[in-house]
């Protein structure tokens, strides 16, 4: 947490004549206000949305072995966001963060290839994985964000196997940050964000104070997609291995999954001859 | 279709990506409007053209009869009441002879051929068929075999007032034997709707193309259909194992064999692939369906020269071996096109040549290891400036969108005129740079893409509405320069009624001489879409 400084009493107390000494001050300060943040990413492995997805003949879940996953929509939204903060200077430095097994460890190489510093695997497998809900996840990116002195977080709104969307506001409430949810659009100004989110009636701007935690909508950018000499660059950048149990985390569930079904297959219509027939119909259905 | 988890994300994710071809050009050539004398003057200098619009209105297209004056009706009867009864006694309440029902059959896919067909059959067995075809041979009257008419050359309706032959309705899939992979099927079966049944089976068409939504398998052999998957599972001349075929005279020739060896005798097949309908309609066919690979990565790179690009595919050859499934090309103004008209985003900045690079295999590891050294290498030795890579089918299809879309991309331009040429690979594109010249600003647009692996470039020129300069300019130009380097004039597309005069372009006397003989023997009478292929 950066200390709010006025530098510019700091300043007028060294001598006017000291002026390279004003000048390497000012800049100095314009480099701490401006590079300020540092950027925790949740990132999270899910089936790739061009998957057919097949329920598991025992309707306990989806088939996952052997099929193709990628990073959540959202959270490539999130990660861009992230990227685009550090690239106009306003973040220092981007963590992306996974919780799930060995091959979560792709997901965050995605995101150092898109632009992260460094990665965090939290591995969570088998029973454990299956299980895990957002409450899990968002303990963990709190006791995360704290140790790694992140001052934002940026979560997708949801993700597309789960479609909870808590991570995000568990998270901060966990935090006790402000939160400001299905941003499309994220500006920073001097030392709050102002975040325009899409809800239903339209669009409400909100102004929050650092930290926070932003959850990203499908409009707030268009996430790039990784150039070969980043995709080289990503395979020297660090991810640094833990385990739930080291953020205090209990992974026992708190919710029991009691079957998964495919939705009712479509019925045909039927076609009538006359208007007559038609209300006929309706009448022996008794919708009429 | 992939089964939507979220209905409300996928959505939002689609509408997100999707795109509509905007409705730019509404103005349409103007010897669509223009008066009979003025217009069809240009016309009937030359019997074909290559010409692609915005919208297909079938009332305003003209009659391929009044475009193309020089050409004569044949020696057919016309279709009386009493062969309207016979038609009706064959293929009972399967005769349409209502114009609205039949006006998009005879317009074809590019809106530039349109024919005065009466009467649409629409049979659903071979031996429907053999009844048809047997009449009509008896009668005199031509036919046009029809599949999904999404041909780009003329070749799928009527020139006059032949009758059209729809395999629509014959759309069942006869046996798959999961082993061998060999599917039968029935011509009328759409490519895409193979594939969906194919697919529980861990099977898939060993062809795939832009069309796959209606083209149907009869066609595609018709035609014998290249598409994208060419380069690692051959042509069709390679994975049709049998065809059943009817000839003009009503006999059914069954050469239906699913066996992959069987060298008894000439191989009959082979003489229905890429004869466009006019030795025989096609009605059942067995294919060789190759495994859906279980890891499919695709890598888009960009180049500045062409040398980079030849040496690109090259590495790619040597490094990916096996693994290599699909090579596309694009240039620069062929990427800028889908950006500009379909709004869709290139992962890489503004080069002038992009390379598509697709592997397919069975094992992702072993695939993204050789993938990886692959463009190591090309980054290092920088035969490439730039690239990304993707093995997630979401961004795989992303990447394929850029190169799919191109020619739906050009149509929001105006008028396209169409060129598909194999040349030698040293000029692959060559043919662009000299056609830019030659045409210069005249055109809006001057773009060449296409196959790399195959040598088969898509040279696209397009103006806002049609113009004779610039078509003069073109043809027969494009044909001689392809002509002069030993090329195809039509690497994919076929003939039809299009490209026949420049049937020469591409093939000897004695060559051309063997086909007409080969047609006389078949079909003696001529009623096997008459005047497509070759020039009177």
């Amino acid at each position: 947490m950066w200390p709010i400084f006025d530098y510019g009493r700091f300043v007028s107390i060294i001598s006017s004549s000291d002026v390279y000494g004003v000048v390497w001050m000012r800049s100095l300060a314009q480099l701490h206000k401006m590079a300020n943040l540092r950027v925790l990413v949740g990132v999270k492995r899910v089936i790739d949305y061009a998957v057919k997805i097949r329920v598991k003949p025992d309707n306990s879940g989806v088939v996952t072995d052997g099929v193709k996953h990628s990073m959540n929509p959202f959270c490539e939204i999130a990660m861009e966001e992230a990227v685009r903060l550090k690239e106009k200077k306003l973040a220092k430095e981007i963590i992306a963060v996974s919780c799930g097994p060995a091959q979560a460890q792709e997901t965050i190489r995605t995101a150092l290839a898109m632009g992260a510093d460094r990665g965090i695997h939290v591995e969570v497998t088998g029973k454990e994985y299956e299980n895990m809900t957002p409450l899990h996840v968002s303990k963990i990116m709190a006791k995360l964000a704290q140790d790694q002195e992140a001052n934002l977080v940026i979560l997708g709104k949801q993700s597309i196997d789960g479609d909870n969307n808590q991570t995000g506001q568990m998270t901060a409430a966990l935090l006790d940050w402000p939160q400001a949810t299905f941003a499309s659009e994220v500006t920073k100004e001097n030392d709050h964000l102002k975040v325009v989110r899409e809800i239903d009636g339209g669009l409400e701007t909100v102004k929050v104070t650092l930290p926070a935690v932003i959850t990203a909508d499908l409009r707030l950018n268009e996430p790039r997609y990784a150039t070969l000499p980043n995709i080289m660059k990503a395979k020297k950048k660090k991810i640094a291995k833990h385990k739930a149990a080291d953020f205090g985390v209990d992974l026992t569930p708190t919710l029991e999954v009691v079957g998964v079904e495919d939705p009712p297959v479509r019925q045909a219509g039927q076609k009538v001859e006359s208007t007559e027939e038609l209300v006929a119909k309706l009448k022996d259905s008794g919708v009429v | 279709m992939a089964m939507r988890r979220s209905h409300v994300i996928r959505y939002a994710l689609e509408q997100y990506k999707s795109y509509r071809v905007p409705n730019a050009a509404q103005s349409l050539p103007s010897w669509y409007t223009k008066g009979t004398n003025g217009s069809l003057d240009s016309w009937s200098r030359c019997v074909h053209g290559s010409v692609a619009l915005t919208q297909k209105k079938a009332g305003r297209v003209p009659l391929s009869s009044e475009r193309f004056p020089q050409l004569k009706r044949g020696d057919f009867a016309r279709v009386t009441d009493g062969d309207l009864q016979v038609f009706e006694r064959l293929v009972p309440s399967r005769v349409l002879t209502e114009p609205g029902d039949i006006e998009g059959h005879n317009v074809d896919w590019s809106g530039t051929c349109r024919g005065a067909g009466q009467v649409l059959l629409r049979p659903k067995t071979t031996e429907e068929v053999s009844a048809i075809l047997r009449y009509c041979n008896g009668r005199r009257l031509a036919a046009v075999p029809q599949g999904g008419n999404t041909g780009l050359v003329g070749g799928s309706v009527p020139v006059f007032d032949e009758v059209i032959i729809s395999m629509s309705l014959m759309d069942k899939i006869i046996s798959l034997d999961e082993i061998s992979g060999v599917l039968v099927c029935q011509a009328g079966c759409v490519v895409d709707k193979i594939n969906e049944a194919l697919e529980p089976h861990g099977l898939m068409t060993p062809h795939i193309l832009g069309s796959k939504g209606s083209c149907q398998i009869g066609g595609n052999i018709s035609t014998n259909a290249g598409g994208l998957r060419m380069l690692r599972y051959g042509n069709l001349h390679g994975n049709v194992l049998g065809v059943e075929a009817v000839l003009a005279n009503g006999d059914v020739l069954d050469c239906l064999s699913t066996l992959k060896k069987d060298n008894t005798g000439y191989d009959l097949k082979q003489l229905f692939i890429g004869s466009e309908g006019s030795l025989g309609v096609v009605t059942a066919a067995s294919v060789l369906c190759p495994r859906i690979p279980g890891a499919v990565s695709v890598a888009l790179l960009g180049c500045d020269s062409f040398a980079q690009v030849l040496q690109t595919y090259d590495a790619a050859k040597k490094m990916l071996q096996e693994i290599l499934s699909a090579v596309e090309f694009m240039d620069r103004a062929s990427m800028e096109v889908v950006q500009e008209n379909l709004q869709l985003t290139c992962p890489l900045g503004a080069h002038r040549y992009y390379l598509l690079v697709e592997t397919s295999g069975s094992n992702a590891a072993h695939d993204e290891e050789k993938l990886n050294s692959l463009l190591g290498h090309v980054m290092e030795k920088a035969m490439v400036d730039d690239g990304t890579v993707a093995t997630e089918p979401s961004k795989v299809q992303s990447l394929w969108a850029l190169r799919e879309n191109v020619a739906v991309a050009l149509r929001a331009d105006g008028c396209v005129y169409k060129y598909d040429v194999t040349v030698p690979m040293s000029r692959f594109y060559d043919l662009v740079t000299d056609t830019r010249e030659r045409v210069g600003s005249d055109a809006t647009r001057v773009v060449g893409y296409g196959h790399l692996g195959e040598s088969d470039i898509h040279l696209n020129v397009t103006c806002p509405q049609h113009s004779e300069d610039v078509f003069d300019a073109l043809e027969p130009w494009v044909y001689d320069w392809v002509a002069k380097c030993k090329g195809s004039v039509s690497a994919e597309h076929g003939m039809g009624i299009l490209k026949r005069d420049y049937l020469y372009h591409s093939n000897t006397g004695p060559a051309v001489l063997l086909m007409k003989q080969l047609k006389e023997r078949m079909d003696p009478r001529g009623i096997l879409n008459p005047y497509k292929i070759f020039p009177d």
